[in-house]
């Protein structure tokens, strides 16, 4: 019998292997790794004194009033904040769009001043969506207090510049050469966009619009737990006070309202088509 | 000439029926939230704001400072990692019978798990994990991985059940064990693929894991939250631009990565 043949990739997958568990053991460190504490009895009792009260979700009619209020606050947020948000982003996507630039189709003293318009456009949409939504919330309610205001505004910024991004971009994808040929016969930007672009975009521009409104009421809910009201701030106060039974019958509503939210968005795609 | 039959336009009316009804949506949910925006801009408000604004300037540089917020800057890193890591082994092992290959009740029972991950916001589970496993970022690797594992899950599932079938059959009739046949004839196909959706998770991962401190799962955003609490807006503003940094980084390294992965796509 001879020997099986050795892996000629051994010592490579060896080195690998090493240095990843030289990595590994100091970011365990870092991140306080302890699968330990997840068997500590005192938490355990905690924790399954909290589950056991899922069942059964709270349903006295106070709570189910609160409730239903929560939820109706939670889209209306996510509604209003994406409202704003398509009014920031569309003049900034205009702007950025290099398909409509006029100044780029032919030599003139315009280029340069439009360059550098667009790109500060375009850094001012990078500035609007660097930070998740929740940071931004968090900062709104201490400058307006608790409410659905904070985080329709929240939404409003990093919304706003997700849709001015991706608007652009859309707008870029498509057959660029009817607005052109409008833009070097001499009609206005907005025709060109009107008749060049939007025949050929509308449909992926609105269907990306209410894919972002099916994110924007998860993120609504987000939200509330920096205290930004609607479903998430309710969650937020039952879970604090290890009340199961609302805390099961929200995330009901939550995960109920996620797939309405998703069966609209369908159906809005679906017309839109 | 040949007569080309063309699909009915759609009547006008739906169009402007939708157009309405979204008007009237969002004029009902500003009414419902009594926002006034223009008490928003009013010019007692934009005092105000101009305030609360200027309370962040300057941030606060102190060499000690700067440390901690680095190092908190670096935790926010290792809870991404980690989380993603572990959601990506979970997501593997759930994959398998997600996919139908344990048989369909395995199959429709794991696709409900995975739902059941992944419908629950990353931070909800932040906060039953701070429940479960003490404040801390160990908390915050938890709650990442769990959410994660069920979007990976699903990725990872629909990827095997695309991938084609003809090398692990062949190996499978040639007389291998299933195992060696799946690491031999399937795995190859649908790695790349899981690492791709990998680096994307991670990558949204370090963002939300600069949140999950909020809730008390460490990081920048644990920092971030206590200094706001405590009013002291200078250390806040210098922990929102590391966060911001962070983010900036991320997006251009991934984007660079990217571009070199797929030179193909450019």
């Amino acid at each position: 019998m001879t020997a099986p043949p050795r892996d000629p990739q051994a010592r490579g997958r060896l080195t690998a292997l090493v240095l990843a568990l030289a990595l590994l053991w100091p970011a365990l460190h870092i991140a306080q790794f302890n699968p330990a504490a997840l068997f500590d009895t005192t938490s355990l009792r905690v924790m399954g004194g909290f589950l056991a009260g899922f069942v059964p979700p709270a349903l006295d009619r106070a709570f189910l009033h609160l409730l239903a209020q929560a939820t109706i606050e939670t889209l209306a947020m996510a509604t209003a904040g994406l409202a704003l948000a398509f009014v920031l982003a569309v003049p900034l996507a205009l702007v950025v769009t290099r398909a409509l630039s006029v100044s780029r189709i032919g030599p003139g003293p315009g280029r340069g001043p439009a360059a550098l318009l667009r790109a500060g456009a375009r850094l001012v949409l990078t500035v609007l969506r660097a930070c998740p939504e929740v940071v931004w919330a968090l900062l709104f309610v201490r400058a307006f207090g608790l409410g659905p205001a904070a985080g329709v505004l929240a939404l409003a910024i990093t919304y706003g510049g997700m849709l001015g991004k991706v608007y652009a971009e859309i707008l870029e994808s498509v057959d660029t050469r009817p607005a052109r040929a409008l833009l070097e016969s001499g009609s206005s930007r907005l025709a060109a966009l009107g008749y060049g672009l939007l025949p050929a975009a509308a449909q992926e521009l609105a269907s990306y619009t209410v894919y972002r409104w099916e994110c924007a009421v998860r993120a609504s809910v987000v939200m509330g737990f920096v205290g930004a009201g609607g479903l998430g701030q309710l969650m937020d106060q039952s879970m604090k006070m290890l009340n199961g039974g609302e805390a099961s019958a929200i995330l009901i509503v939550f995960l109920l309202l996620v797939l309405l939210a998703d069966g609209i968005s369908a159906l809005l795609r679906k017309v839109l088509a | 000439m040949t007569v080309v039959a063309t699909p009915a336009p759609r009547p006008r009316w739906v169009g402007m029926a939708v157009v309405l009804a979204l008007l009237a949506a969002v004029a009902a949910s500003f009414a419902y939230l009594a926002l006034d925006l223009r008490a928003l801009f009013s010019a007692q408000a934009r005092t105000a704001m101009a305030r609360f604004v200027t309370e962040f300037f300057p941030p606060d540089t102190r060499g000690e400072f700067l440390a901690q917020v680095a190092s908190a800057t670096l935790q926010t890193l290792v809870v991404s990692a980690l989380g993603t890591l572990l959601a990506f082994g979970a997501g593997a092992l759930l994959a398998l019978p997600a996919a139908g290959r344990w048989g369909l009740p395995a199959r429709a029972f794991t696709r409900f798990v995975l739902n059941l991950l992944r419908s629950v916001p990353e931070l909800v589970w932040g906060v039953l994990m701070v429940l479960l496993a003490g404040l801390g970022p160990f908390a915050g690797v938890l709650a990442l991985a769990l959410h994660t594992a069920g979007v990976l899950g699903r990725l990872f599932a629909e990827a095997l059940e695309n991938a084609p079938a003809a090398p692990e059959r062949a190996l499978r009739e040639g007389g291998s064990g299933a195992t060696a046949a799946f690491a031999y004839g399937c795995l190859p196909l649908v790695g790349p693929q899981w690492l791709a959706y990998g680096l994307y998770r991670w990558e949204m991962n370090i963002r939300m894991a600069a949140a999950l401190g909020f809730v008390g799962a460490g990081g920048l955003g644990q920092m971030l939250y206590f200094h706001l609490s405590l009013f002291q807006q200078a250390q806040a503003a210098t922990v929102i631009g590391a966060m911001f940094g962070l983010v900036v980084a991320v997006d251009g390294a991934s984007a660079r990565l990217r571009r070199a992965m797929l030179p193909a796509q450019g």
